[in-house]
């Protein structure tokens, strides 16, 4: 391939991770097929390949869930959480999404960077505490390693958690006819950490929506029951991530009515200002549901007598023409929502 | 060029503007803006510098020009929703003559 | 009012006004009996249109087109070969988001970060001098992209006084030159224009006449609303209607005839105009704002000795790789007629201009998908 011809960055594989790897968009997707996927193994039960949030092994007549996540965010204190909040809310939820709602156990290994300050470690692991409590979820093992100043970050966090289950939701489970709900306002966390984060100078009551959801879960697989067909949490990538894999494992087309879609005030005043949309964000305390449409209005009248699920909404639909195409409905017209690709960017105002 | 957000000014310091973008506060230059602005007023924000102010009644205004655009592109009666007829029933400014002449 | 409500007003987003106007619209464009052709020259404006999916309201005989709207896309692979060079050369480079990722002849700014230049995104002018003032030791450039309008923001730092360590060195890009350029190329069938509300905000509406009055095509000056959009679409149409070649100021409540003139008065007094190689469509004439003689103590070229022969490729040629960026933002292709498109150029590697800005319209319709027929779907 003859370079000089070629103007910006190379087509193709890259050979550099770049930062959007980890955007939970489509590069990171790639890259995931690409490198990681070259681990996987047959299990009995979902494993690496079906890339949901977590594995589920069968063990006797049940099903062992187990997840794992690694916690960078910074800043590391945020309205409304901090990181050890999101790490024990972000493994709670992963075991909630596959239907697995009474965790067994968590585990908790931090990398500290030389120079913490011990005072906000503290604080991290008061919240870590709480949260655990607050989901009925013990943290029963750990690890602490200490690096280098500058060789890491702060701090970083992995929590990996266990549970057990009798009966395993993946995300794959979406057909025509079916609908999804969503439990709540949409693009809190991510708009109130990039609205901080890039020193956009907004103020405003934006907060993060942190909280493990594994008690709302246990009220929607209760009063859905086998019609509660789909289940992932909007994290990095947002919405529209979850709703483009719901979309393309199930290989059906979403339509998604955008007037319906619960969002606060503040976060779409703040999407506007900085171009993005809240549907590309990250939540950290809600899910998407995939309902077969007899039971969605039992589900929902379930979701919004529980206090995390007032706001909870019928956002979108499953239909069959364009399968993997996920489609908004804007009050105007109609037009395809995008993956998210990679690191969102605000725009020029 | 962006799609400004219209805001309504906070408070003044000097030339600088604190805005509530609808619960989303920002500080925006007034170094551009034409006409004096105060507490209370809404502005159209471009890369940080308020660049227009919006008078409240305009809001009522431009809906006025909106309906008035249909009226004059032969828009019968019966192709506009019952609303849109109260909207203009209940009470819009008459805009400038040189506007009225039908097509 | 509630506050919801009022933010809805504001929005001019009503879906009830949007139908009957777009029926209106409809009438207008049977009446004329064929198809016509309306540009509009604002990334804004396209983004509005594919964001609230209008172009499936708008009636099958009319062509909505975009014009050379975006600023970012026209900026030329030297003018980012200047920035990057600066950047490697240890000036702390300030630029708006959207200019971060565009390819020079051979590199973005986004390569010189991670290659160890200092580049920041700002995303106002004001952060960039806070930041020269932050650090007195060292030379911060503001890279100031964008048309009149935002170059009426980097006008108003400069009067306002700027630290010694902060210079401009712009890219600032005049767009009615581009209007011009589109209305007297030969193959331009345009018999309407939409102009960008925002920047009518600074040059008053009345700057359209001559235009028009020469083109014989009617201008409607449009806000960004989707009503905004519909309401500017009806009347410019119904003008073109009746063969009269006027003026409408279809954002009244933002726009004026003489416009913001001592926003006007600024711009003039640090910028003035020069023909310009603007990407993809060579050259332009009255295209470029650079700083005038009596700023030059704050313009990076004059201050910078920029030697851009490390970081340039002079065999660069994005139409050889099959890139249609420059007839797409004359309005004479559309991203889909690019083979490119959606394969080779895409977000992640783009290979056009187009393709890199938000407000670039290959990557609008990238986004938002095009021109799907999804009016059966679901």
């Amino acid at each position: 391939m003859d370079t000089k011809q070629r103007i910006g960055p190379k087509a193709g594989a890259p050979q550099k991770i770049g930062l959007k790897h980890g955007s939970g968009g489509r590069a990171m997707r790639q890259l995931i097929e690409e490198v990681f996927l070259t681990l996987a193994s047959p299990v009995d039960g979902i494993g690496l390949a079906a890339l949901d949030d977590g594995a589920a092994l069968r063990v006797g007549d049940r099903w062992l869930v187990l997840t794992t996540d690694s916690h960078v965010v910074h800043p590391i204190f945020f309205p409304g959480g901090d990181i050890g909040r999101i790490s024990v809310s972000g493994t709670v939820n992963d075991l909630a999404m596959m239907g697995a709602t009474e965790p067994l156990g968590l585990t908790c290994a931090v990398i500290l960077e030389e120079g913490f300050p011990r005072e906000d470690l503290e604080r991290v692991v008061r919240s870590m505490r709480d949260t655990a409590r607050e989901a009925g979820a013990p943290i029963v093992t750990g690890d602490t390693k200490v690096m280098g100043k500058g060789q890491v970050d702060g701090i970083v966090i992995n929590t990996a958690g266990v549970a057990l289950t009798d009966r395993v939701v993946t995300d794959a489970g979406l057909r025509a006819g079916d609908v999804v709900i969503v439990t709540g306002c949409i693009g809190d966390h991510g708009m109130a950490v990039m609205a901080r984060r890039h020193d956009l100078r907004l103020e405003g009551d934006l907060r993060s929506d942190v909280a493990p959801v594994n008690g709302l879960i246990r009220a929607v697989l209760a009063a859905g029951g086998e019609d509660v067909v789909a289940m992932k949490d909007p994290t990095r990538g947002g919405v529209a991530g979850v709703l483009h894999e719901l979309a393309a494992k199930g290989k059906v087309g979403i339509v998604v009515d955008e007037p319906a879609l619960p969002v606060n005030d503040e976060v779409r005043a703040a999407g506007e200002m900085i171009g993005i949309d809240p549907l590309l964000v990250a939540n950290e305390g809600k899910a998407v549901i995939g309902v077969r449409a007899r039971a969605a209005d039992r589900v929902l009248a379930a979701l919004r007598a529980h206090p995390q699920g007032l706001r909870a909404a019928i956002i979108a639909r499953a239909v069959a023409e364009r399968p993997g195409a996920v489609i908004l409905d804007t009050g105007f017209g109609k037009r395809m929502l995008a993956e998210p690709e990679g690191e969102l960017l605000p725009r020029i105002c | 060029m962006c799609l400004g957000v219209p805001g309504k000014i906070l408070a003044i310091d000097g030339l600088t503007a604190t805005v509530d973008f609808f619960g989303v506060k920002k500080e925006l230059r007034l170094d551009i803006v034409d006409e004096p602005v105060t507490v209370g007023d809404y502005v159209l924000n471009h890369v940080g510098f308020a660049i227009s102010r919006i008078p409240p009644e305009e809001v009522q205004e431009t809906l006025a020009l909106f309906d008035q655009v249909l009226e004059l592109s032969g828009a019968k009666e019966d192709l506009m929703a019952a609303d849109v007829r109260g909207e203009i029933a209940a009470g819009q400014d008459v805009r400038e003559p040189s506007a009225k002449a039908k097509a | 009012m509630a506050a919801q409500d009022l933010f809805e007003q504001l929005k001019f987003r009503d879906p009830t006004r949007a139908r009957a106007l777009a029926a209106a619209l409809e009438r207008n464009v049977q009446a004329m009996g064929r198809e016509v052709s309306v540009m509009h020259v604002c990334g804004s404006h396209e983004q509005a249109i594919a964001r609230f999916g209008l172009r499936a309201v708008l009636p099958q005989g009319l062509n909505l087109i975009m014009g050379p709207g975006c600023p970012v896309c026209v900026t030329d692979g030297p003018e980012v070969d200047e920035a990057v060079a600066l950047a490697l050369q240890g000036v702390r480079v300030c630029t708006y988001g959207d200019m971060l990722r565009l390819p020079g002849t051979a590199r973005s700014l986004a390569d010189a970060q991670a290659d160890g230049g200092k580049v920041e995104i700002v995303y106002s002018v004001s952060q960039a001098v806070e930041l020269a003032r932050q650090h007195p030791a060292e030379q911060v450039v503001f890279l100031a992209s964008g048309f009149e309008t935002t170059a009426v923001a980097t006008a108003a730092v400069i009067l306002s006084g700027v630290p010694e360590n902060f210079s401009v060195l712009s890219v600032h890009k005049y767009v009615p030159a581009a209007m011009e350029l589109v209305a007297a190329s030969p193959e331009t069938k345009i018999e309407g224009y939409l102009a960008a509300g925002h920047a009518a905000i600074i040059t008053g509406w009345a700057i359209f006449e001559p235009f028009a009055a020469r083109t014989h095509a009617p201008v409607a000056v449009a806000g960004f609303e989707p009503l905004d959009i519909l309401a500017a679409l009806v009347k410019v149409t119904e003008l073109m209607k009746e063969g009269r070649p006027e003026v409408a100021n279809v954002y009244p409540r933002c726009v004026t005839r003489e416009g913001n003139l001592p926003a006007q008065r600024s711009l003039w007094k640090v910028f003035r105009l020069r023909d310009g190689r603007w990407r993809g469509i060579a050259d332009v004439a009255g295209g470029n704002l650079d700083l005038t003689p009596a700023y030059a103590h704050l313009d990076a070229r004059s201050r910078f000795t920029i030697d851009t022969a490390a970081v340039r490729n002079d065999d660069a040629e994005e139409e050889a790789k099959g890139c249609i960026c420059g007839s797409i933002m004359l309005g004479l292709a559309r991203p889909t007629d690019c083979a490119l498109f959606g394969k080779v150029c895409v977000p992640e590697s783009p290979v056009g201009s187009c393709m890199v800005s938000s407000e670039g319209q290959c990557r609008i319709w990238h986004t938002y998908g095009g021109l799907p027929d999804l009016r059966k779907v679901g």
